[in-house]
């Protein structure tokens, strides 16, 4: 490494750079705070403000956040959030990056927690710096604390401008060593001059540079490249991974290259990145693959006959009722295993020695993840320290903690840095995938057009608890979380918008060892929820031959749900009339849909446009509009790419995404065998903010897909008069819907 | 030892010629714009020119490089200003202003793709009608969905460049591929 380094002289590399310097994201100043505050493992103590914020001489700020930027604009939002309530402009704010050492643990960065659980905490911490800033600035100026005014940092008395100090002045590099106790004062959103605003994102202009440090770009010095080695494509969970022969010497060619095994976990480090890549790909392993899973084919068939354990979710009143209800509508429908799949395969780099870990990695919960290293390592959790680097956007559970753990295993073993890189076979072929999922349904509606009654039973696994690099290395068995319902049916998106006096939800948790591995995938599962569940709904609406608009808006009275509705359905200049009125015999047939639905908080509507070619059976989707209630909407820009970014991908997962696989392994290993949704399939995208000033932030990273997967299932039906019962929605699956 | 030419510095490099480009830029010399995506050219995250023409570095060996221009989203501005004619070189190219002023942009993995061959696009047809540009841009996935704005930004960075070209008179970019 040190040989390759030196090879290309240093005027010369930054020649190639083109005047690009290295790129620290915080000043030294900044820089020299955290590392006072890193000396002991984390997490610092939430209940001191010393942990949530440090002001520096020139009145600046550096708020210490315990969320992930995935892409979704947390950094620059929770920052606003900080900014306002101190009065200080944004270019004075900034933050670093997550690390057990430094940041709070907040949480994961899931169920777009960010700014629902960041925002109010960032927001208390900040208002009661403020109030501190203030009575300090009270006994210097000899002056009553709310007599004083903050601009910029810079305190004065609103009677004499001659008095004045500034935040710097008062703290400048010292702690407050001030217990946090949330009782300080937030502004009222009348006085909100950042917050509600789309303010630019920080990250975009050294992104579009290419001098944003990812993840992938990280380097250690003395560092080997790693790749591990598995078969392509996963088996059963409970089956992980089998080693029955290595032959090392397949790899002899490739100079300095050499294979780290421990049990059935097998890696290869090489000094130079693509040897690393090549030797993964040489080596010689033969491996047992037992070949339980079901395939594709039998999947559901197994899911709904094997054992599972049940759970009711709701019930309310007495469904009976659906027996002498005037409309009823039965409806049975299944969604496939789809993939997180980011557009770079995760990496990790680790550094382990004997006594001590450091793991960067792109993990959405650096303290879980620290957790699952030190027990990996056999260490104390003191001992390991992961700090979080941006990777691709990975919309939920994906191969991060695989590869931070394989990272950590592989340096162990190598005893130098290791920098571990995921092929593209491994993301796709080694996810934890968003489970499958069989509903079904029975509504009932009275001659007037109300809901009388709502049944739901949902069969999916859960969630998987063990990675492949532990289950390969230690022989730890596979295991599911265990069952809290987040995994399980969505009382939300099923049927929870509606008013319905006789409601029952029945979870079938399908156990998952003899299944592929199973994690949250954005807006986990609601989208096979709504799929069954909202044409349902839709079908009711047809057999009283109503408008499914007005049918949806006379059976809802909450006013979020109506604000996203009617949102919807107005940016897309909805006309009444029922569905598939107007069908034809043309080939090419356009119709259009509506859904309402979310994830565990929030609200969503959506209205689809698509055109269905009834020869070739390819659909189109023309135009999505896309409605969220998330609360107080802290970056309108951001929440605006959130919900283009949810409808983009919702018409990728409805049109394209399954992942497959036979009775040993799953087959979907690329962007050619799993595609998603390219330029020229990207629907016209309409994205609507029901901004709520007054209400607390609720989370708006996934709260339409629901929706817009329901809306476009509904279109389809508006196009052709035919119900799909699967999605996909491919080629041959259309055709063979409209056949039957 | 292999020499190459990359964002017009000539540079001898240590890796077989049978390497990857992508693995020169990214690896040996540390560059931070070509990117790993797939290693099988199906994302573009890797893109770069060669003699102006978008190539993935993940599956094109050194070997076929010896005598072409490479150039990679660090030389991209200057690129951008030899082929306009401008007297200097610009800190940024109008289709990076424009992602930026659009906000067109979620993780940003893509850009490095998305940037080389909408320059490589707007070289070529400074006009591009919107299914020109989606068809220029197909091979190019972005996982987070942002295709709608990035769009947007290319009309955005079309307009700018017909706008410099008329106010630098047509004489003058001539040039222009």
């Amino acid at each position: 490494m040190k040989k390759i380094l030196t090879s290309v002289p240093l005027k010369r590399r930054s020649l190639l750079k083109a005047g690009g310097a290295l790129i620290i994201n915080f000043n030294f100043q900044k820089a020299s705070f955290g590392q006072n505050q890193s000396l002991l493992a984390g997490p610092p103590d939430p209940e001191q403000i010393d942990s949530w914020i440090a002001i520096h001489q020139d009145n600046s700020a550096t708020v210490f956040i315990g969320f992930a930027e995935l892409g979704q604009g947390c950094s620059t939002a929770l920052l606003q959030v900080a900014a306002e309530e101190l009065d200080l402009s944004m270019t004075q704010v900034s933050t670093i990056g997550l690390d057990t050492h430094i940041t709070p643990n907040q949480g994961g960065t899931y169920s777009s927690s960010a700014m629902r659980v960041g925002g109010p905490q960032i927001q208390r911490a900040a208002a009661e710096a403020r109030q501190a800033l203030l009575q300090m600035a009270a006994t210097q100026l000899q002056v009553e604390a709310d007599s004083l005014q903050v601009e910029n940092g810079i305190i004065s008395s609103t009677r004499n401008n001659a008095l004045s100090t500034s935040y710097g002045e008062l703290i400048g590099n010292r702690q407050f060593n001030l217990a946090f106790t949330g009782n300080a004062p937030v502004k009222s959103p009348d006085d909100y001059k950042l917050v509600g605003t789309p303010y630019p994102r920080n990250d975009f202009p050294l992104k579009a540079k290419g001098i944003y440090r990812y993840i992938q770009h990280v380097r250690l010095p003395n560092m080997l490249h790693g790749r591990i080695v598995r078969p392509r494509g996963q088996g059963a969970y409970k089956d992980g991974v089998q080693v029955t022969g290595i032959n090392e010497d397949s790899i002899v060619s490739i100079p300095g290259a050499r294979v780290l095994r421990q049990n059935n976990f097998v890696g290869v480090v090489a000094q130079t990145e693509w040897d690393a890549v090549k030797a993964a790909q040489q080596l010689e392993v033969s491996w047992e693959q037992p070949g339980s899973l079901p395939g594709n084919e039998s999947l559901f068939e197994r899911m709904e006959k094997g054992m599972t354990n049940e759970r009711v979710a709701v019930e309310e009143g007495d469904v009976s009722a659906f027996n002498t209800a005037f409309a009823r509508s039965e409806f049975k429908a299944h969604g496939p295993y789809q993939a997180h799949v980011p557009f770079a395969p995760n990496c990790a780099v680790a550094d382990v020695s004997q006594n001590s870990a450091l793991v960067m990695c792109s993990s959405q919960d650096i303290y879980n993840t620290r957790t699952s290293i030190a027990n990996l390592l056999g260490m104390d959790t003191e001992q390991v320290r992961v700090q979080f680097h941006d990777g691709a956007g990975t919309f939920g559970h994906s191969c991060w903690d695989d590869v931070a753990q394989a990272a950590a295993l592989m340096s162990s073993m190598a005893g130098q840095p290791v920098r571990v890189q995921f092929m593209r076979w491994d993301e796709h072929g080694w996810d934890t995938y968003g489970p499958a999922h069989i509903g079904k349904t029975r509504i009932s509606a009275d001659s007037n057009g109300k809901l009388v009654s709502y049944e739901y039973e949902g069969w999916q696994h859960h969630w998987s608890l063990i990675e492949t690099s532990e289950q390969t290395a230690k022989g730890t068995p596979a295991a599911e979380w265990p069952p809290f319902p987040a995994q399980q049916i969505n009382p939300r998106t099923l049927g929870g918008m509606y008013d319905i006096p006789n409601r029952y939800l029945l979870n079938h948790h399908v156990p998952g060892l003899d299944y592929l591995k199973g994690a949250w995938l954005r807006s986990p599962v609601d989208l096979s929820f709504s799929f069954v569940s909202e044409q349902a709904i839709d079908d009711l609406a047809f057999q009283l031959g109503m408008d499914p608009w007005q049918f949806r808006q006379q059976n809802i009275s909450e006013y979020h749900w109506l604000g996203v509705l009617n949102a919807a359905a107005e940016a897309a200049n909805w006309q009444s009339r029922p569905a598939a009125e107007n069908l034809s015999n043309a080939s090419i047939v356009r119709g259009r849909g509506i859904g309402v639905g979310t994830h565990l908080a929030s609200y969503g509507g959506a209205v689809a446009e698509i055109e269905v070619n009834k020869r070739s059976g390819e659909v189109k989707v023309l135009h999505l509009y896309g409605a969220i209630d998330a609360g107080l909407v802290v970056n309108t820009s951001n929440v605006e790419n959130q919900i283009i970014g949810q409808l983009v991908q919702t018409a990728s997962r409805m049109l394209l995404e399954e992942v497959t696989f036979n009775k040993t392994n799953v087959t979907s290993l690329d962007w050619a065998s799993y595609p998603i949704l390219r330029f020229e399939q990207c629907p016209e995208i309409t994205p609507i903010i029901v901004q709520r000033l007054n209400e607390a932030p609720s989370g708006a990273g996934e709260e339409v897909m629901a929706a817009a997967a329901a809306a476009i299932a509904n279109a389809f039906f508006d196009a052709t008069g035919k119900r799909m019962t699967m999605y996909p929605f491919t080629p041959e699956r259309v055709r063979e819907t409209l056949a039957g | 030892m292999t020499s190459l030419t990359i964002n017009g510095v000539s540079i001898e490099v240590q890796a077989g010629d049978d390497t990857p480009l992508l693995y020169v830029l990214s690896d040996e010399l540390q560059l931070q714009g070509p990117r790993f995506g797939c290693g099988l050219a199906q994302c573009g995250s890797c893109s770069i020119l060669v003699d102006g023409v978008e190539t993935r570095a993940c599956v094109t060996p050194i070997a076929s490089l010896k005598d072409k221009a490479i150039t990679t989203l660090e030389g991209i501005s200057a690129f951008y200003a030899a082929q306009t004619g401008l007297a200097s070189v610009p800190q940024t190219t109008p289709v990076q202003d424009a992602l930026v002023e659009e906000q067109a942009l979620q993780c940003g993995y893509c850009y490095n793709g998305m940037i080389i061959k909408a320059t490589e696009l707007l070289l070529n047809n400074a006009d591009p009608s919107d299914a020109e540009i989606r068809s220029a841009m197909n091979g190019h996935l972005c996982r987070c969905g942002t295709y709608p704005k990035i769009i947007s930004a290319i009309k955005k960075a079309s307009r700018t460049i017909q706008l410099a070209r008329q106010s630098a008179g047509d004489s003058s970019m001539e040039g222009v591929v």
